[in-house]
């Protein structure tokens, strides 16, 4: 299997040889820092390019397929013309919560991009805490968009900031317990000796029927907190115009958009590495020759491969379902995803002490 | 009995869900239906159906079935068809006889809803689905649908 933690060591070691360790430390952060950003844009671009083509093929269409072959260069030329676009200022905004708003959606998606463990040695940082960090960052987005409603002066993004708060508060409980039975089974918080632990098989089969109801509330809650598909009531174009940026243009509205997106692959690939056992490749015991050609596939082929299955998945579930009403989507929380959370992970505990 | 309900309603929308998410798979496997229109031009044209164009089919000998009748101009909500007759006498019988001149047709004020077709009595107006009706003349959207010299068929008059 190869691994990323063979050139991040040559690395090291290259720039311990000319550069003291201060200097050393401060190269790699700048590194770090300069990959995660791109990656973050790239994957933003790809991630929007795949929605478009995939909703037009849920449409019967064939979607964008003018901008360079198939059209996978048309997300970049958008991306073009919202750099060039003005960012109109509103009167009667509060200017400093109005421009800060969008800062803090990102960075809450970045934040949380940057612990994902896209491989073995690709992973930012490796917190003991991992799981409790992801949930706790990852949620912070809802601040951004809470103060954007306030802020903007307007009654539509008060209207769609409060539902997204209502939203990601009740939400962010399926998702914790849900994480919180495959953290049980494991007996871990700390990512990478998740993905270790799923070597011989993944989660969601070691874990029989809990980690599989696990698996599916956290992808229906996960599915809920990105403010997507049958859960954007946010947003509700129909009725709130764009929900809580509404006021927002340029490149300011485009921060709340690539947040979006990210959020998308994020919550898809957290799902992949808890429950489908993120870079590590399919072992089944017992099945040692399909094993050894299961390793000869990258890990970080395995990871997108299992995360471009639930942003799939996501997608799928957007146009399948019609949305759903603000009462109806807090009773599915609170009257049947919740409940069978509880249960579920009671399960899981006795599954995991027999 | 309340349990039992919530349970049943819980594995019955599960259910449901699961066939939405079927059929949506199964429009995301279709063909699709695009077409890809400047690139296919000439190659692919609407249903035989589409009302395109207002046309007056002539036969090898310049003849068409339109007597005159008004009956289309009559029928037009707005004034789109305009028949000019003429007086004709008839080399046969020597008798004088209302024949078509020219039959006026603004494509620019038709709203396609074929009460012209449909109310003919000798089926002499038919449809084509030809639809790039795009000018940069005003004056070129009248047309003139009889052709140059033409006359009545002689099947008609029998």
């Amino acid at each position: 299997m190869f691994q990323f933690s063979v050139v991040n060591q040559w690395i090291d070691e290259f720039l311990r040889t000319y550069l003291s360790e201060g200097w050393t430390l401060l190269v790699e952060f700048v590194l770090v820092a300069l990959l995660v950003l791109t990656a973050y844009a790239v994957l933003a671009l790809l991630l929007i390019y795949i929605e478009r083509k995939i909703c037009a093929f849920f449409q019967c269409r064939i979607g964008p397929n003018r901008v360079g072959p198939f059209g996978i260069l048309q997300s970049v030329a958008d991306m073009i013309k919202i750099l060039l676009k003005e960012i109109i200022r509103i009167n009667k905004v509060d200017p400093f919560l109005f421009r800060l708003a969008c800062f803090l959606v990102i960075i809450a998606s970045l934040c949380t991009f940057g612990a994902l463990p896209f491989d073995g040695g690709l992973h930012a940082i490796d917190f003991n805490i991992g799981v409790f960090y992801l949930l706790a960052v990852s949620s912070l987005g809802v601040v951004g968009i809470l103060l954007a409603g306030w802020s903007s002066n307007n009654k539509y993004t008060m209207i769609g900031a409060m539902r997204s708060g209502a939203q990601l508060i009740s939400y962010e409980l399926s998702c914790g317990l849900s994480l919180l039975s495959i953290v049980i089974l494991s007996g871990t918080m700390q990512l990478s000796q998740i993905v270790e632990q799923q070597s011989d098989l993944w989660f969601i089969f070691k874990g029989h029927v809990p980690a599989f109801i696990a698996f599916v509330i956290y992808l229906i809650a996960g599915h809920a907190e990105t403010n997507r598909g049958p859960f954007d009531l946010p947003e509700a174009e129909s009725e709130l115009t764009a929900g809580y940026h509404t006021e927002y243009s340029g490149i300011q509205f485009g921060f709340f958009y690539l947040a979006e997106y990210l959020n998308m692959f994020i919550i898809a690939a957290i799902a992949a590495t808890m429950f489908l056992g993120g870079w590590m490749p399919l072992h089944i015991p017992g099945w040692d020759r399909i094993n050894e050609i299961m390793d000869y596939i990258p890990p970080v082929i395995w990871f997108f491969g299992k995360t471009f299955f639930c942003v799939f998945m996501a997608l799928w579930v957007r146009w399948a379902f019609p949305r759903l009403r603000i009462d109806q989507l807090l009773a599915l929380e609170w009257k049947i995803l919740l409940p069978i959370g509880l249960i579920n992970i009671l399960l899981m505990t006795l599954l995991v002490i027999l | 009995m309340k349990m039992i309900n919530y349970i049943k309603n819980i594995f019955l929308g599960i259910w449901h869900l699961l066939q939405g998410m079927y059929i949506a798979m199964l429009n995301f496997i279709r063909p699709k239906v695009t077409e890809q229109y400047p690139e296919n031009r000439g190659k692919v044209s609407p249903h035989e159906r589409f009302r395109g164009q207002l046309i007056m089919p002539h036969n090898e000998q310049n003849q068409h079935k339109c007597t005159a009748c008004k009956i289309c101009e009559m029928n037009c909500p707005n004034g789109t068809i305009r028949v000019v007759t003429k007086m004709e006498t008839d080399p046969e019988t020597g008798k004088e006889k209302k024949v078509l001149d020219r039959y006026m047709y603004d494509i620019g004020s038709c709203i396609f809803c074929a009460l012209c077709t449909e109310s003919c009595p000798s089926d002499a107006i038919d449809w084509t689905t030809n639809f790039e009706h795009g000018l940069f003349t005003k004056s070129k959207l009248v047309q003139r649908l009889n052709r140059e010299g033409s006359s009545l068929m002689k099947k008609i008059r029998e």
